[in-house]
Order: C-alpha cells, then structure tokens, then sequence
C-alpha cells in the first residue's frame, strides 16, 4: 500500500442508518477507511451491501449518521451550502446509469457551461468557453460541433458515459468516485470507459474510486481493493493480495463464486440454500 | 417545449376536450355582444315561460303593414288552435246524444270532429234534457266556427275616444292579415324560455358558465398552487417538515373534504359568500390529493442522479427545484389543474344546489341556477328549461377538461401510448 | 445419428413498430442443439438474442411476426401449427422458457402453488388440486427445492430462492428444451452459482433434453454452454465450441467480444482489453454488406457491397466473414 502518499480521504466509525424504530437499517456500519492521493480504489459489495449509500457520503449528498470523515487530514464540514459547493469542487462523481443522471430539459452545453462556470470560468468570453468545451469533448473522442445543440438522451450509453468523462475533464476535481460506471453499457464500450478514466487520471493525478459489484474490474482497475459485505468492510489491501490471495471467507467465497475462464468454477460445492 | 406542445395537439382526446372547451369560451364572449342585457333582469311577470319567440301581440297588430295571404289551411290550424278541449267535450256530448257510439269521436282529431259536427249539428235542435241556456252555448260555439272559417271574418280595433269616453273604431284585424314579423316593432326570443323570477335563461346561463368557469379556475389554482409548494417542500426537504406537512394533509384527507366545504361555507354567511369567496374557499380546501402526489413524485425524483449531478454542480436548492424538479412534474401538475378546475366547478354546484354558495344577488352560477330550480320544483313541474341546459352544461364543462386530461395523460405518460 | 432436439432453419422474424416500419430483430437464423448439449447465445444488448428466444418457442404476438423458417423440437415441426394448439401443447410441454426478470413476474398475492396450478390447468383442465400439489412436490424435491416453498408467498423467497422457483415452474410439465434468457444476471453471485449448478443437474438427470441459455455475460456463458453462437445486429456471426468461441474467436467481432472480458484471475491486469469503437447498426434500415464492417478494424471495400454468408472453418464451426480463416488468424496475430 502507498503509505509514502498523502492522505486524501479517511474515515473513522463511518455509519448510515436509515429509518427510526423498529425499522431501522444500518446500510453502512462503522467503517473505517484510508483512501491517498492518486490511488485507485475499488469498494466492492454484491447489491444490498451499502457501497452506494457509503458512496454518497463521501459526495456528501447524504450526511451519515456517525462518525467522521475527513478530506486532507481535516475533519470535513459541509454543513453550510457554500461549504459543500467548496467540497464538491473537490470531489466528483460518475453514475451507473446514465439514461438518469442527466437532465433531459438540458442540453449538452449547459452541462459543461456549469462545469466552467464551477472552475471560476463564468465571465470568459464565449469563445474561450466553447474553446474549453472542444477540448473536454476531444478529451473523450466526442465532436463538440455534433453535440452543441443536442440533448443528452440523443446520445448512446457509452457517448454519454463519456460526455460524463469530459465533465469531469473540466472539472479536475481531486477526487473521482465512479458509482459503477460501465455496468449499464455494453462490453465492447467498457473497455473504451475504462481507458478515458485512467487516461483521465494520469494527467491529473486524482484519487479515483470505483463502486463495483464486479470483483474482475475491481482486479483489473485498482491499486487498493475494499471488499464490503452488509455494511462492513471485511477485507482490504491491494488489488493482488485480496483477489488472488483472499484471507476471509466471505471473500473466499465471492471470488471462488465469480465464473472465471482459466481457471475451473467448481459447481460441485454449490450447497443450495 | 414546442416539441411537447406538438405532440399535446397530435393527441385526439386533448384536441377534442379543448376544441369543446374553446367553444365554451367563444360562446362566453360573443354571447353579450348579441344579447347586452344584465343576465339578473327580470323579464317576465310570471313563472317559467317556455323556450320560444315572443312577439308583441300589440305591434303585431298594428304592424306598419299588413298584409292580405289567403292561406289554405289557415282556418283549421285556426280552430285547432283555438277551440278549447272544453268545447270539444261539449261536441262530443251532443254527438253522443245525437245517437253517435262514443267511440267513434276522436277528440284530438280537429277535422274529424268538424266533419261530424258539420254532419249532425242542427242549431234549433233541442236534445231531450236539454237546457236553453245550454242550446244557446252550443249555438255560440257553432257560430264561432263559422266566423273562424269565413273569409271575410275579423276582430275590430276600438280606442276609446279621450274626449268622449265612447269606443270608437281605429281599424280591423282580418282573419287574412299577416304582420312580417320582422317589421313587428318589438319581438324577443328566449331560446331556452324564463326562470321562476321571469329571467332569460339562456342569458343567465351564459354568465352562469363564466362565473362558474372562473370559481374553477381561481378554486383550482389555489389548489395547485398549495399542493404544488408543499408537495416540493414535503418532497425535497423531508425529515421534519415532510412530517408536519402530511400531519396536516392526512388531517384533511381524512375528514370529508365536502363536509369541510359547508361547514366554512356556512360560517361565513350568506352575506360574506360572493362568487370569489367561494372559490377561494373551494380551494383551500381541495389541495389535497395534490400535494400527496406532488409529494411521492419529488420523493422518487430528489433520488435520481440528474438531482445529484445537479448538487455536485454546486447548484442551490431553489435552482435544482426549479430547474431539476419542476420540469418532471410539470406534465402532471397541468393535469392535475385541470382535474382540479373541473372538480372547483362541480364542487361550486354541489354547494350551491344545497344554497351555501356564492350570495344570489349579484351574480349566477350554474349551481345557483340549479338551486332556483330546484327550489321552484322546476323538476317537478316539467319545466326542463330551467335545469337541463344547466346539467348539460356542467356534464359538458367536465368532460372537456376531462378529456383533455386525459390526451394529456397519453401524451405525458409513454406506458398508455398506443 | 439422431435427431437433434431443436433444429431450426432460416428463422427469421420481425418486429412491425406503430409506424409499420419492419425491424429484422432474427434474420435467417439456423441451429441444432443435439440431446444433452446446452447451446450459449451471445451478444450485445439490442442483437437479438432476447428476440431469437421469444421466436425459438413458435409462438408470436404483436409487435413480433414471424416471417419464415422452421423449427423442429425432436422432428416435429411446430412452425406451421396454429397459435392455439402451440400454446397448449408445445409451450411448456415440448419447450419452456424462462424470460429475463422472470422473478419478479410471480403475483405476490398468490401462492408459489397457486401459480403453479394455473400453469397446469392451461395445459390440462382435468388435473385436479391433490395431483397438482403432488407432481409439484416430486418435481420441486427432484430439482433440490424444499416443498414448503410451494405453500409461500413470493416475498417470503430470496432473490435466489425465487428463481430457482420460477425455474421449476417453468418446467413442470418436464419440457425437452428449455431456452433460459439471462437466468441469472440479477442475482448475486452465489445464487447464480446455485441456479446455474440446478439447470446443469436438470440436464445430467435427463430431466430437460437440451438447453438454450442466453447471456451477455461471456465468462459464465463459457461454463455453462457446450457450444457458443455469437449473434450482432440480428445475425449470426460465429458459431463453435465454447473454447474454440472464447480463446480462439475468428469473426472480428467475437475477437473483440472475447477480448473484453474481464475474470478476477492472475495476469488479468496485464492484459489489455478490447474497444470497439461505434454503435451497432439500426436494424430498422441494416446496411447491405456485413453488418460489423463499419466498425470492423479489418474491413475492406468488399465488405461493404454485398451481404456476407456464413462460411465453415471446420465441419462444426461457422463465421460470417469474407476474409479466409487463414488470413484472419494472421491478421490477429500481427495484431497482437
């Protein structure tokens, strides 16, 4: 693990319960994390686990419940609005499906004006905004010239994913959490996601972190692997040493689960529950 | 949006709804150009004058011309006009004395009748039992006869002499003599008759729909407009003002929303209650069911990721409500509007029928109009005038918005596309 | 030799929109699934794969019409047969499916037994309820299911639990074929594993005689098929055994199929994965040459003129390619 590095994002006792009562849910239960700077992290969890609920704290869309979290080695405080605008320069986020994480009364440009607009950019001259705009589209292999004008939803998965991509082009923000970003796209535009990420994440050096369910793109992407089952962390450590080398059962058995193609998935142990 | 606008008008139930609602409106603004007076005026003295064309029986007969038609069936039209069921019974007596089977008289068959009257009558005949005095009536209504069917008949126009005292003749009305009735000075038509206080229904009726129209449209603004920022507030915010803003909405949804209307109604009086009030009161009561929905749809729509994107945009609240939320919901809170004004009318009637509405001075509306009606037993008397065109009106008014929510609803929803 | 279990010649059928415009969603499709063999469909969301099981059953609704071919379950020819008599007496009994989601098909107000009882008596009206219940309970404890399952409601069932149920149901009138659309992708992966070692046991006890499995999850299609059919735009493009589809794939598009895979295996992350640029085409309008050429690495002017056939590498092997096998594999090689 990259101790050498500075820390970007930690937490200590991280806890989310939803509901009051007799209702109550822990999704997330006291977890602790060390995430540095320009790692690439994988937080992997089968549905139900609360990676994404964990994810959505460390946007700070939603506040936990306990413990704290801290941004650069200082404890974070988003309770104010223009706190939270400040942070969220800082940390950004790409989601699962993108068919819902665009606004279809907005075209293109205006999400990538709010981009420029985030960097201190809004009283550029027009020119130097679209300037920016080309570049970011470029960035992604995306022609600004076809997209100005359009609505997201005229777009495929994979081109959308990708103007996602060149948002957060524009964005540079420290760190990136990517909420299963390839599981709504078809195989052969995943590899094509994947790259503009780590392409993205070479000329920026910002930490990324990957929510997955998939324990073979979290072996394929990642430097440091969190493997969470029902809200706790079970087991970390870098890519290698938790996927080929698993010490808990729960990741045992979730490896041992995945269908692989050179090694043999043995059916003969399947108890049926 | 133009593109949604396109579509809406693509939609045939929409197209339909609003063409008959369009109409509605044409009719409230052309109608006062035709017919300027007060829709409250009384006209007639009397009660419940059925629909038709009222011409002066004065000017007709003092029309500046008059013309000469001999017109062949003009006596009998005459005389099956005039020759009152009580003569006719009369005939029939002295047919039957005469020896004729009763069955064989068709009392309503004015030709028939004549032709056997013509046949047997004899006018110095005096049928056993038979007063004198009642031989000189039977003598009269056979002279009556006569003088309807000669040419030469007519009535004679007297003026009292302003010196003398005496009559005097001015003129004479010949059974042949037409007036053009539109050279008849004064001639009113009332196409759907008088109410019970002598008013123009028609008239009333046109006034009636654009006080209820506007009852509607302010009731069902006021309703949205309530549900729609509690429903976002409820929504987006949640937590403690999610909690006491549906205290009070499952309050009001539990008691009957009706109930409520008349209690208020009542309380304020009579005098208090004018056509505004009403529908102020219409829809703060009605909200309901809005902010219900507008509630449950925010809730789904606070989780989307658009909502996200937006926030981690550093986007404020109110921009992400108005820019991220609104526009979702906006279909459906343009239908719910339209439910909402088409339940603001109805609900104006239901009060109105039960005499809480808008005070009966000033002006009509159509659940005031129902409500003379009722109370005159307008129903009861057969005089449909004066609550069909009503009923239909309401029936009409609802189902075009109705309609038009629904072609909305096909618009908006893609799961009832066809 | 024996009959296959299902053959199919030249299926092809289509989807009419409201605008009455035709989309070839299955076009010519041929295959044979021999007894005891399980044959693996793949292929990106919107090539038709889903669309080629619904069509494999015989039976059509609107918006979906069949357009010509023949299918043959064990030599009998259901293609030419009315509506009706396919609904009664080949759907469920001759071939069963099992469509994507098919979990969350069951009325949560009914009983897992319940449902059950209206399957049989579409079939056969004359089965009365201690017989249903009965040939339910043999079958469910056949298939390794607990018999209380048949006195639950849906929501007392795990995710897992509940497909293996609909499973079951599905094949309660012990079917020859059953063609299993993305069985198991909403599942986590240790109930995927148990559905999958459930339908693999069906097909070992002879329960069912073949299986069609369908799933754009390539790793666990190689450990369930014997044989592999890759379909893009509503063709087949490559047809071989599952190892001959997955290590050694000779339609350009398999190779670049095969090459996204992603296992969490050792020397995964020294590998680099594929991209295919583009978008499949609009079926609505396919274009006239082959339909991969557009985004096809290797293509030429002559893949674009006319349409392309499928040729045999090798007696059990087809591709739908016009460049030579030989020239292919070299391609890749220099490529590598």
């Amino acid at each position: 693990m990259a101790t050498d590095k500075k820390l970007c994002l930690s937490g200590r006792g991280v806890t989310k319960v939803f509901g009051i009562g007799r209702q109550k849910l822990t999704a997330v239960d006291h977890v602790d994390f060390d995430f540095h700077e320009g790692e690439i992290i994988s937080i992997v969890g089968e549905s139900g686990s609360g990676k994404t609920t964990l994810a959505k704290m460390l946007l700070g869309l939603i506040s936990s419940s306990e413990g704290e979290i801290y941004f650069q080695g200082q404890k974070r405080d988003i309770r104010s609005g223009r706190k939270r605008q400040e942070y969220w320069k800082n940390i950004q986020a790409i989601f699962q499906d993108p068919f819902s994480a665009y606004n279809t009364f907005h075209k293109i440009d205006t999400v990538l004006l709010d981009c420029i607009r985030m960097r201190g950019g809004k009283h550029l001259p027009q020119a130097r905004k679209v300037e920016l705009m080309e570049e970011a589209c470029g960035f992604v292999n995306l022609k600004y010239a076809e997209l100005t004008h359009k609505y997201p939803f005229e777009l495929s998965g994979g081109q959308m994913q990708r103007l996602m991509i060149a948002r957060i082009f524009l964005l540079k923000p420290k760190i990136l959490v990517a909420d299963e970003p390839t599981s709504m796209i078809d195989a052969c535009s995943r590899a094509t996601i994947l790259d503009y990420l780590m392409k993205l994440r070479d000329e920026t050096g910002m930490t990324l972190i990957f929510i997955t369910h998939d324990i073979g793109l979290a072996y394929y992407v990642s430097d440091t692997v969190y493997i969470m089952e029902r809200g706790r962390f079970v087991e970390h450590g870098s890519a290698d040493s938790v996927i080929l080398r698993p010490r808990e059962p729960y990741t045992r058995r979730l490896i041992s689960d995945v269908p692989k193609i050179h090694e043999p998935w043995d059916l003969s142990t399947v108890v049926f529950a | 949006m133009g593109h949604t606008i396109r579509q809406i008008f693509r939609s045939g139930k929409f197209v339909v709804g609003f063409t008959i609602l369009m109409s509605v409106l044409l009719v409230l603004v052309v109608y006062p150009w035709w017919v300027p007076d007060p829709p409250l005026q009384i006209l007639g003295q009397g009660t419940f004058f059925p629909p038709g064309i009222y011409v002066s029986a004065y000017d007709a007969s003092n029309a500046p011309v008059l013309y000469t038609l001999n017109l062949r069936d003009a006596a009998d039209k005459r005389i099956e006009s005039r020759l009152s069921q009580e003569d006719r019974l009369a005939m029939q007596e002295w047919l039957v004395a005469d020896g004729l089977p009763e069955s064989a008289i068709d009392l309503a068959d004015t030709d028939a009748l004549l032709a056997l009257w013509e046949e047997h009558y004899e006018p110095d005949r005096r049928l056993p039992g038979m007063t004198f005095a009642r031989m000189r009536y039977y003598q009269r209504v056979d002279a009556g006869l006569d003088s309807l069917r000669s040419a030469g008949g007519g009535e004679i126009l007297a003026a009292r002499n302003p010196e003398t005292g005496e009559l005097e003749e001015t003129g004479m009305v010949k059974l042949t003599d037409y007036a053009n009735i539109s050279q008849v000075a004064n001639v009113r038509i009332l196409p759907l008759g008088t109410d019970n206080f002598g008013r123009d229904v028609l008239t009333q009726l046109v006034a009636a729909t654009g006080v209820s129209l506007l009852i509607g449209f302010v009731a069902g603004l006021i309703a949205t407009a309530i549900g729609l920022t509690l429903g976002l507030l409820a929504g987006y915010i949640g937590g403690w003002v999610d909690d006491i803003i549906m205290f009070f909405t499952n309050l009001f949804t539990v008691i009957p929303t009706f109930v409520l209307l008349i209690l208020i109604s009542f309380s304020i009086g009579q005098d208090q209650r004018g056509a505004i009030t009403i529908a102020v009161v219409i829809g703060f009561t009605s909200w309901v069911w809005t902010t219900r929905s507008v509630r449950s749809q925010v809730f789904s729509l606070r989780n989307r990721d658009h909502v996200n994107l937006s926030k981690l945009s550093g986007h404020s609240l109110p921009r992400i409500i108005v820019a991220d939320i609104l526009p979702y919901i906006a279909s459906y809170v343009v239908m719910a509007l339209i439910l909402q004004i088409s339940s603001g009318i109805l609900a104006e009637a239901g009060l109105s029928i039960l005499g809480l509405g808008p005070r009966t001075t000033e002006v009509p509306t159509l659940g005031l109009m129902m409500n003379w009606a009722m109370i005159y037993q307008a129903h009861v008397l057969g005089n449909w005038w004066a609550y069909l065109p009503v009923l239909l009106t309401i029936a009409l008014i609802s189902f075009s918005m109705n309609l038009m929510n629904t072609g909305l609803d096909q618009v908006f929803n893609p799961a009832l596309r066809d | 030799m024996p009959n296959p279990i299902l053959e199919v010649r030249d299926l092809t059928t289509r989807y009419i929109t409201r605008y009455k415009e035709s989309v070839y969603a299955v076009d010519h499709v041929s295959l044979k699934l021999e007894e005891g063999k399980t044959l693996g469909i793949a292929g990106e969301s919107g090539c038709g794969k889903s669309t080629l099981a619904l069509s494999l059953m015989g039976y059509y609704f609107p918006p979906l019409h069949y357009m010509g071919g023949e299918i043959l379950i064990d030599g009998q020819n259901i293609s030419g047969m009315k509506p009706d008599i396919v609904r009664k007496s080949i759907l469920g009994r001759e071939i069963a499916y099992i469509p994507q989601a098919a979990m969350n098909a069951l009325n949560p107000t009914r009983k897992i037994i319940d449902f059950i009882g209206d399957v049989v008596r579409a079939h056969d009206p004359s089965w009365n309820r201690q017989m249903i219940y009965d040939h339910a309970r043999k079958t469910f404890e056949m298939l390794g299911l607990p018999a209380e399952v048949l006195q639950k409601y849906p929501v007392e069932l795990s995710g897992g639990m509940k497909q293996r149920t609909v499973i079951a149901v599905a094949v309660i009138l012990s079917p020859k074929v059953l063609i299993a659309d993305e069985p198991s992708s909403a599942l986590d992966v240790t109930s995927q594993k148990m559905v999958i070692k459930m339908l693999r046991d069906m097909m070992e006890s002879g329960f069912i005689k073949g299986m069609i499995f369908i799933t754009h999850e390539l790793p666990l299609l190689y450990n369930v098929a014997d044989e592999i059919m890759v379909m893009y735009a509503g063709q087949i493009v490559e047809h071989a055994t599952a190892k001959q589809a997955v290590f050694d794939p000779l339609h350009p598009y398999s190779k670049g199929l095969m090459g996204s895979i992603i296992v969490p295996e050792s020397g995964l992350r020294d590998i680099k994965l594929t991209a295919i640029p583009g978008v499949p085409p609009n079926l609505k309008n396919p274009p006239a040459g082959c339909r991969f050429a557009e985004r096809c690495q290797y293509a030429r002017a002559v893949c674009r003129g006319t349409s392309v056939a499928l040729s045999a590498a090798d007696p059990n092997r087809l591709y739908r390619c016009v460049v030579p096998e030989a020239e292919l594999r070299r391609l890749y090689q220099s490529g590598d």
